[in-house]
């Protein structure tokens, strides 16, 4: 008796052979973590995207940090960064705690908010591209004079205008992990609020607030660390232009690889973009606190 | 103590609003919590319609002047609907070989999901209920993967794809999207399947059961729906996706819908309403599967990202 179940937790506790994550550990090896070596790699030698590669010290890097476009499209991405951010994440939120709520209106308005989400970035850039029109576009649509200004030509204007179709691109699925979160609050909680008299705001501000903590990390980190990959929507919208003021380090990097055939110049770019993810990454982990995994239950 | 002498009395107008409130909004809705119960919320009503506003806007002037011509685009008003609706712009696109590209689209996204879904449920079954350094360790590296942008990795996937005779090829577009929806999907599906009771799979194996067995009969079914979240959304992912098509393909022959949505504009710049309405086609399918399964889709997204 004892030796049988003896044996059966000995297989229990052995559990399923690690060969069953062979496949994926594999598939990510070779296509993401031997690509984020060799991008180090690359960012010492010369290579034109075509012939041979040669080692090259560190030329790229020096001309890297010394060209005055890293720096500006370093200050344009933290720019994009933080204004899609204080934009996105309100907006997100409280329209999260909006459709959370039982009315059916709104339920319905929450099945259109969700339509952007079925747009490819391409789609969503040559929409926009063709609604900011000065001439035949919104402004002169609606009649509206301070509509109708050369959105994408004024580099004055231009980066909020990538904010806002950012946002309008990215708050609907924003939207949808908040939403998620506010209906995961345990109903007792406002109850026992309710009883005690406290009204909407402060419902909002001492139980809604609060509980969404690791909704709010979750959705700040995607949006924050998000942020290093806006690359296709920009890139037809506006190509990084006009001049530099939209140039993103991700299109920085694309344009000196794929269109200057720099592609040193263009690894080292991409070293730049992993340090910062990862710093951000860990920043924000940082403070969400550690034992993540364990609370993520609470409340449930 | 202070709260147990104040709990006997509650504020009677605020308990009479509070039951008004709940009766009108319908004493039958399975949920009550939430805020939205008592008297009605002007100022959120006002922001939401504000925000449908500035969602249909745009959608609406797609769709209206996809359906104008050339001429009428250049006279009529932007924002009304046009006097004499065509569908030509809609057949020139059609001619342009839309239907190859939605074919690769189709192509690359089934067999980037497909695999990705297998050696990620598999992955993540074997990190929730195995032991030991080695999967402790994949799970990390998986981990690492969700807080890099992996876009920066594109000069050595165009360099490894080439080097191996794929470049121009769908399956060079397969590969890596395979590998980059494999971290987001091993997290969600593992959650999911740390909530599968231990005493399930205790039975099961007692029943004589092998884990090969334990994983499709006990663990798939029970993360079912994670498993459809984690295809929808890496589905979105690889059908909308630019940057692999954009870099690691090049002929007609091998386009995906939303590059050629760029060749395209790029060919036909100067005709706008037929540029919007290859915008309208490429996103018409996502919008027949919203419309068909919009419960599932959205439901499935929360439930995967919210944990």
């Amino acid at each position: 008796m004892s030796t049988s179940t003896g044996s059966s937790r000995r297989v229990l506790e052995k559990g399923p052979s690690g060969w069953l994550a062979a496949p994926a550990l594999v598939f990510f090896l070779l296509f993401a973590i031997l690509p984020l070596l060799g991008v180090l790699f690359l960012s010492f030698t010369k290579w034109d995207g075509l012939g041979e590669i040669k080692l090259d010290g560190l030329s790229s890097w020096t001309t890297v940090l010394t060209d005055p476009v890293t720096g500006n499209a370093l200050l344009v991405t933290a720019k994009i960064m933080f204004f899609s951010f204080i934009v996105q994440a309100p907006i997100s939120l409280l329209l999260g705690v909006f459709t959370s709520a039982s009315q059916k209106y709104r339920a319905a308005l929450a099945v259109l908010y969700f339509v952007p989400l079925l747009l490819s970035s391409a789609a969503v850039a040559i929409a926009y591209k063709a609604l900011l029109d000065p001439n035949f576009g919104l402004g002169p649509g609606l009649g509206l004079p301070f509509l109708a200004q050369d959105w994408l030509g004024n580099s004055d204007l231009v980066l909020f205008v990538v904010v806002f179709v950012i946002a309008w691109q990215f708050v609907p699925f924003h939207t949808l992990i908040y939403q998620g979160g506010v209906r995961q609050i345990p109903a007792s909680l406002y109850e026992a609020a309710q009883i005690d008299g406290a009204g909407r705001m402060q419902q909002f501000f001492a139980i809604t607030l609060p509980q969404l903590k690791y909704t709010i990390i979750t959705s700040s980190t995607l949006m924050v660390v998000g942020s290093l990959a806006y690359f296709d929507l920009v890139f037809v919208l506006t190509g990084g232009g006009p001049g530099y003021a939209t140039r993103l380090l991700p299109l920085h990097m694309y344009l000196t690889g794929f269109k200057a055939n720099d592609m040193g110049a263009a690894s080292a770019l991409g070293v730049i973009l992993v340090v910062i993810g990862l710093a951000l990454a860990l920043i924000l982990q940082r403070l969400g606190g550690k034992n993540r995994n364990a609370s993520q239950l609470e409340g449930a | 103590m202070a709260s147990t002498t104040q709990l006997p009395v509650p504020p009677a107008g605020r308990t009479a609003l509070s039951n008004n409130a709940s009766h009108k909004h319908g004493p039958r809705s399975k949920r009550t919590k939430g805020p939205g119960r008592f008297r009605p919320n002007y100022l959120g009503g006002l922001g939401g319609w504000l925000w449908l506003a500035v969602i249909i806007v745009p959608i609406y002037y797609v769709v209206v002047t996809s359906l104008k011509n050339q001429a009428g685009f250049f006279t009529s008003n932007p924002m009304l609907p046009p006097s004499e609706p065509t569908l030509d712009n809609y057949k020139l696109v059609l001619e342009n070989d839309f239907a190859m590209y939605f074919v690769n689209s189709l192509l690359v996204t089934v067999g980037s999901v497909v695999p990705a879904l297998l050696v990620s449920f598999m992955a993540a079954y074997a990190i929730v209920r195995g032991k030991g350094r080695f999967l402790a360790w994949t799970n990390n590296t998986f981990l690492l993967g969700l807080a890099i942008p992996l876009h920066a990795t594109i000069i050595p996937i165009y360099w490894m794809i080439t080097k191996a005779h794929l470049y121009d090829t769908l399956l060079a577009l397969i590969l890596p999207s395979i590998a980059f929806a494999i971290p987001i999907s091993v997290l969600i599906l593992s959650n999911f399947m740390r909530d599968v009771p231990n005493e399930l799979f205790e039975s099961m194996r007692l029943d004589g059961c092998s884990d090969w067995a334990m994983m499709w009969r006990l663990a798939l079914p029970m993360t079912r729906p994670a498993v459809v979240t984690v295809g929808i959304y890496n589905a979105l992912g690889v059908w909308n996706g630019f940057l692999f098509p954009l870099i690691l393909t090049q002929s007609p022959s091998t386009r995906v819908l939303p590059l050629s949505l760029w060749t395209f504009q790029g060919e036909f710049s100067v005709n706008i309403p037929a540029v919007l309405a290859s915008v309208v086609l490429a996103t018409l399918p996502l919008l027949v599967i919203y419309v068909v399964a919009r419960r599932q889709l959205l439901s499935g997204l929360t439930a995967g990202f919210s944990k």
